[in-house]
Order: structure tokens, then sequence, then C-alpha cells
């Protein structure tokens, strides 16, 4: 740039925080791109499959926070076959060649394995912050690397990993000299962890604000923990259930102590009438409370705690809370910015929750942003009232537990309510349908959602025009999730220019066919189409199938990478 | 298409909303199908009834006229009780709060206490072995090339065979059956000196050849182990 010299554009672009703004000023001209390269600090991979890792370490040596996330969302259902991919080794070789002084990593629905862990804590010396979301394949041993050679972590995140849990050595590893975690969260891990040796981490730690234990920790190491850290303002709590009633008044002083505690979740099996008077004195600064781990809460004793919070702004129940505890929510918690109430029992239809509790919420809490709600049942009008109390929305899932109801009132699809509110939440950015859903309600998102990033859908619509309004309606539409929906070939080929925005297209169960997969594949070279068939099918991919076969799970991403070469047998890349 | 704006003028009066904006009389964003729209929707509807008669039951729509003024323009099918692969749970979370921790009792031949692990915490037999070798910090796990394994105690050199017992109240080896299907059926642990095994073995054989020897119909009843036990 003529104008100014790079150092006064080095400390402009510094100012820049948001990943699309430097995107654009790097296509602005060549030394922009220089610039911007050498300054950029932090790099978020939606795919991990969608650029080459040494690609992105070469052309951002100065990074210091990584974020990749790697299988599609619909692996957390297991709907993706373990040996799919998304392994973290090839970007911790890349990282630990080109960016040495890489402070963050971020890593979700990724496969990790000890040896990546070990190198990590090998390579990355200022590692401040480790974050493993949904990742499997690594064991507790290598955790130990991470203890025991990370002398500056501050943060070491483990949240829902399917952990080998070979003991909690791992924390005894955290050496007697190191004193500077402030965030801790292993409630993934389900081994017994010795309470002396968190109590000591603890203790040497005096900036530790977040903590989250697993279930072993019981309630007399809780309340020792809390008087040593009376600080804490996130905390997640193990088993509450203990046979002697003093501790509970130990913790009950514990927890006065506790003035900043903001964030409670966890609370695992806990006896009737204990939890209200023990959570009692830190239920009034409350702004988050997670109690989806904990079905088993008494009504009572759940609506006695919620009445006493009225700051709160995150909460996340089960469904047993029922609609008449909902009311209770929604007249309480008028900040509420967040809800998620989840079912409680996976082996069949509940019905605690219905379309009223979801009126009574919207009625109370209009300043609601996100909305995830398991029922039993909901109306078009309960819908509207929703779209027209809570214009704030960004992120509305609504899982229907019979997923082709409909209003049970009128026994109308559910297309006009979702309509109401992809006209009146102009913001909706995350929406999750259920429900009977005909091609209508894909008019109405196509017409009226344009800011919306993220579309799943299950069980819904009657032909391709359904798909396709979306595909051509919405243009920030990033990712399409779709599940048993009766879209075929002629939504998928329709239009090929859509593909350079969307980020990623699944769909399983459709009518999309191998020949339309092979169709889209070829004219279309930055995009890799995905077969992925079941470990069982007899009839595999590498035998020529026919044109016509369906394609039962296809997974379609763009990407600058080319094709992938760890793909398993059963995914064949068209 | 004017079975819709009926439908949504009634509907408007409930919530407030004006739904006459919202009727198909604009052209589609992106394409243009508006005439034939409504004439697809219905028979692409009746195709999708067909398609998910594995939902529920369909109702076919085929004779149904335009004018008809029933509840909807489009009929639902009947809900079925549950569908493959809905509603969506995580994995994580249903593995979470799976309630029952399977504790079993462990005794070893020869030690003054027993001891108990959670069967649920452990993926496979190496675990549950290498757990065990932890837990009673004598033995070492000795893996015989037929694929037997035995705890050994390097002190004295005698080796355990693990058997538990099953919900039959039978006594078996460690390691015939799937994991899954063993932590199901395990109700408590033992291991066993290598040594009785052996003599229970020899025992066994006695007594099946002498009932044999004895019984003029050729009946066989094996006893089972814990019997020897009491």
């Amino acid at each position: 740039m003529p104008y100014f010299p790079q150092e006064v554009v080095e400390c402009i672009f510094s100012y820049l925080t948001s990943h699309q703004d430097r995107n654009s000023v790097s296509l602005v001209c060549k030394d922009w791109s220089v610039i911007e390269q050498k300054t950029r600090r932090h790099v978020y991979v939606a795919n991990c499959y969608a650029v080459s890792p040494t690609r992105v370490a070469t052309r951002f040596p100065g990074l210091w926070v990584l974020t990749v996330k790697g299988m599609p969302h619909f692996a957390d259902f297991r709907l993706v076959p373990r040996g799919w991919g998304g392994s973290v080794q090839p970007w911790i070789n890349a990282m630990a060649c080109s960016c040495p002084r890489l402070e963050e990593i971020r890593f979700k629905r990724m496969v990790v394995s000890d040896e990546s862990l070990m190198l990590i804590s090998r390579s990355f010396p200022n590692l401040k912050a480790l974050v493993l979301v949904s990742c499997r394949a690594f064991s507790t041993d290598g955790l130990t690397y991470i203890a025991s050679s990370c002398r500056q972590l501050r943060e070491l995140d483990l949240q829902e990993n399917e952990v080998n849990d070979r003991g909690s050595q791992w924390l005894e590893c955290f050496p007697n000299s190191f004193t500077s975690l402030e965030s801790l969260k292993f409630t993934c891990l389900r081994s017994a962890v010795n309470s002396a040796t968190l109590e000591g981490l603890v203790a040497r730690c005096p900036n530790l604000r977040t903590l989250h234990v697993n279930s072993s920790i019981s309630v007399e190491c809780l309340s020792r923990i809390l008087i040593r850290a009376p600080r804490l303002v996130d905390l997640g709590t193990g088993s509450l259930s203990s046979n002697q009633m003093g501790w509970y008044r130990r913790l009950f002083y514990s927890f006065q102590k506790c003035k900043g505690l903001k964030s409670l979740s966890g609370i695992w099996f806990v006896g009737p009438r204990t939890f209200q008077p023990v959570v009692y004195p830190v239920c009034g600064n409350l702004l988050s409370l997670k109690l989806s781990s904990a079905p088993w809460i008494l009504k009572s004793d759940l609506l006695n705690v919620i009445s006493n919070c009225p700051r709160l702004q995150k909460l996340w129940v089960v469904d047993r809370i029922g609609d008449e505890g909902l009311a209770v929510v929604g007249s309480t918690c008028q900040d509420l910015r967040e809800l998620r109430v989840f079912q409680s029992n996976f082996h069949g239809p509940s019905c605690w929750v219905t379309d009223e509790g979801l009126i009574a919420i919207s009625t109370g809490c209009p300043k609601l942003n996100c909305l995830l709600y398991y029922c039993a049942q909901m109306t078009n009008a309960a819908l509207m009232t929703v779209a027209k109390n809570c214009p704030d929305l960004i992120q509305f899932k609504l899982r229907n537990l019979d997923p082709v109801k409909p209003d049970p009132v009128t026994n109308h699809p559910l297309d006009e309510g979702f309509g109401a509110i992809v006209q009146g939440c102009k913001g909706l950015k995350r929406l999750s349908l259920s429900g009977f859903l005909t091609d209508q309600v894909f008019l109405y998102i196509g017409m009226y959602a344009e800011q919306l990033e993220m579309l799943s859908i299950a069980y819904a619509g009657e032909t391709d025009n359904g798909m396709m309004y979306v595909l051509n309606g919405c243009k920030n539409l990033r990712k399409l999730k779709i599940q048993d929906c009766p879209f075929g070939d002629g939504a998928l080929l329709e239009d090929f220019t859509k593909y350079e925005t969307l980020r990623s297209l699944w769909m399983s169960s459709c009518e999309v066919t191998i020949g339309g997969c092979k169709a889209l594949a070829a004219k279309n070279t930055q995009l890799s189409v995905e077969v992925i068939s079941d470990l069982n099918s007899i009839s595999g991919l590498s035998l020529e199938p026919s044109k016509n076969q369906r394609a039962e799970k296809v997974y379609i991403y763009r990407t600058v990478a080319g094709p992938r070469t760890d793909a398993p047998t059963n995914v064949s890349i068209l | 298409m004017s079975v819709e704006t009926e439908r949504s003028s009634t509907e408007s009066d409930v919530s407030g909303l004006d739904y006459e904006e919202t009727a198909l009389t604009l052209g589609i964003p992106g394409g243009a199908r508006v005439a034939g729209a409504e004439l697809e929707r219905k028979r692409g509807f009746s195709k999708t009834v067909d398609l998910t008669s594995r939902i529920g039951t369909s109702e076919d729509r085929s004779d149904e006229s335009p004018d008809t003024n029933t509840a909807g323009s489009a009929k639902a099918p009947a809900p079925k009780a549950r569908v493959v692969g809905w509603p969506p749970v995580r994995n994580y979370r249903k593995n979470a709060l799976k309630s029952s921790n399977k504790y079993v009792k462990v005794a070893v031949d020869g030690a003054p206490y027993l001891r108990k692990v959670d069967l649920e915490a452990y993926g496979g037999y190496e675990e549950l072995l290498s757990s065990l070798q932890e837990m009673f910090s004598c033995f070492t796990i000795r893996n015989y090339p037929n694929e037997e394994r035995k705890l050994v105690d390097p002190i004295h050199g005698t080796e355990y065979v693990p058997t538990y017992e099953d919900k039959d109240g039978d006594w078996m080896l460690v390691g015939d059956v799937p994991w899954k299907m063993f932590v199901d059926a395990c109700k408590r642990l033992r291991l066993m000196k290598s040594s009785e095994a052996t003599n229970l073995g020899l025992i066994l054989n006695y007594l099946i050849f002498e009932l044999k020897r004895r019984s003029s119909a050729c009946f066989i009843y094996v006893f089972p182990l814990s019997f020897l036990f009491v």
C-alpha cells in the first residue's frame, strides 16, 4: 500500500479481529495480503479437510490460536462410521514445523491420539490452552504429557470426549511449581480422582476461576475445594450424594463464601431436598445453571432453586420440569437468553413438555437468543407466539419427539408456525426443524431467512422443490443437514454455483443416487463428494454400483486441498 | 393454493400476524415454478406418502379435489411410535446418563479381603485384567500362546485363573464370550489358584466317570462348580 508504511498497516490490522474482515483485507492487494498473513493470530478451520494443514501453517507463521473442526455434526448421533477420519496428527505436524509460538489449540469432533498429545506437549512451549470437545481415541496417558510438560498452561478443557480412562495419574503430573491454571474441565473422565491431589492443585493456583470435576468427586472433597477457591466463577460439581448430612452443612458454608459464583453445572446424583438448601447462598448471583446431566432431581427441588435465581441468563434442564415448571421459569427469569430443554427418557416418548411450556417461556423471556426444545407436541399457534414475543432469536432447534407429528389442535402441518419464526426473527442464524412439514415451510425459509447460516431438517418436505427453495433463497447458508427427506438428484444438481458459498451439505436416507453424486463431482472440482456406506453393507462401493442405486449417506464439502487420502474403504470420494 | 390462504386467514386471527402477505402470490426467489407448483406439490405428497410408509400409515390423496376444504391440504401420516435415528440424542449424553454402574466383588484365593470393580468402566478384557493386576499388585499378566490369559504371582510362581459367576450361578472362565455379554452376565469375579482349577477338572472327570458307570440310563448330570465349594 503506497500511503502508509508497513508498520502502520500492521498496527491497523491488529485491530481487526473478525475472520471475515481479515479475509476481506487479504483480498485487496498483494501487499495487504502479505501483511495480513504475517499478523494473523487466529485461524478457525471449520472443516479440517477444506484446506491442507501445511498450507495454513506456512501461510500464517505468526499463529497464536488454532481452532479446527473435523467430523460432520451428525457424528454426534452415530451416523458417521468410526473410522471416517478427522485426525489431528497432520495439523499438529504442520504447526510444530511452522508455528512454534502457538498458544491455544482447540479441536472439535476430531480423532486425537496419545502421540498427538505428546507432540503437542513437546512442540509448543508457549501453550496456554488446550480445548478438546467431542474428540476421541486418546487416553489419560496422553494427558500426562500435557500436565507434565506444559508449564504455562492456563486452560485444560475436556468436554464430552470419548477417553480411554486409565486412571487419574495425569492429575498428579502437574508439578508442584505449576501455578498458572485458570480453567480445568474433566467431566468426561470417569475414573476416581485422588481428592488430595486435586485439592493441592486448586490450592496452589490462585487464578483458578473455572473448575468442572467428574462425578467421582464427593461432597466432602467439593466443600474443601470451595474453601480453597472461593473466587471460582464457574463450577461443575461432582456427585452430590453423601450418607452424612454433616457434609451438606459444610458445603452450604463453602457456598456462602463463593460470592463470585456465576455458573453452576454437573450436579449428578443428589438426594431429595438437599439440593436447594445447599446451593441457596449462590442462587441470587447465578447467571448460568446447567442441569441437563441431572435428570433425577426432584421437580420441587428444581423449581425451588430456579425461583431463587432471578438473574439467570442460561438454563439447561430436562423435560421433567414440565410445562408448569417452564411457567415458573418464565415468570422468574426475565433475563433469560438461552434455554435448552433436553429429553430425559431415551427409550420412548415422554409427555412432560409441550407447546404450552414454550408459550409460557416466550411470554416471560423476551430476550431469548437461543432455544433448544425437545417436546411431545407443538402447535402453529405456539410457534407464532414465540415469533412475536422473542424477535431476538438467533438459534432455534425444535425436536418434536414424533418427527412427523402435525399440529394436534388443527391437524395442519407446522409450516405456518416455522414460517412465522423465520419472518419474525430477523437475526435467525441456526434453525432445526421437526414435526410434519411440507415444501411450504422451505418456501418461507427461502424467502425470509436471510441471515440463516445453518439449517437442519429431518423427515420433512415432499418434493425436490423444498430443498431448492432453501438453496436458492438463503444467501448466507453455510451448513445444510438433511436426514430422511424425499430430496433427490433434481435438487442436488439444480444449480452448481450454490456450492461455492455452501460450506457443507449432509444428506442421509434421502433419494439422491450414486449417479447424481458422480454428476455433481464431475462438474465441480473444488467440491469433495463423499459417499459413506455402512460397514455391514455387502455391496461395497468398490464393486461398480449402478447409477440409480441410492446413496445412503452423502457428505459434500468445498475444499481447496483436493480429495483426501485417509478415507477408509467404506467412504468413496467421487 | 386457495386452501392455503383460507387456512392462513383463520390462523392470522389467532396470532395477529397477517398471513395474506405470505400467500404464494410472489415469484419464488431464483426460479419460476409457480404455475406447476400446486400440482407438483400434491403429486409429490402422494409420492412422499408412499415413501414414508415406513414412518406410518399413508393416506392416498390422489382422488382429493383441490376445492375440498378439509383440514389442511395435506393429510398427515399417522405418527409412528419410534423412527430410527430420531429423536437425535448425542452419543455422549446417552452414555453419560446411564445410571447403572456394574460393581462386582472380586475375590482372590488367599487374600484376606475382597475388592470391588466397576465393569462398566472398562472397554475390554485387557483393561479389566490390567486393572486387577494393579489392584492386587503382586501379579503380572502372562499371555499364553493359546490366548489364555492368566495372572501370575511372580514371588511364588502360582498362577491364577480368572473366573466369574454368571446369572445362572455357574462359575465360568473369563474370556470366552464377547465383552458386553460378559458385563451383562457377570455377578462376581474370583481369581482361582490354577492348581485348584486343574484339581477341579480332575474331580469332575472322576464324578462323570462314576455316574456313567453306575447309572443304567445313560444320564449325565454335570454338577455346577459351586456345589464343590460348599
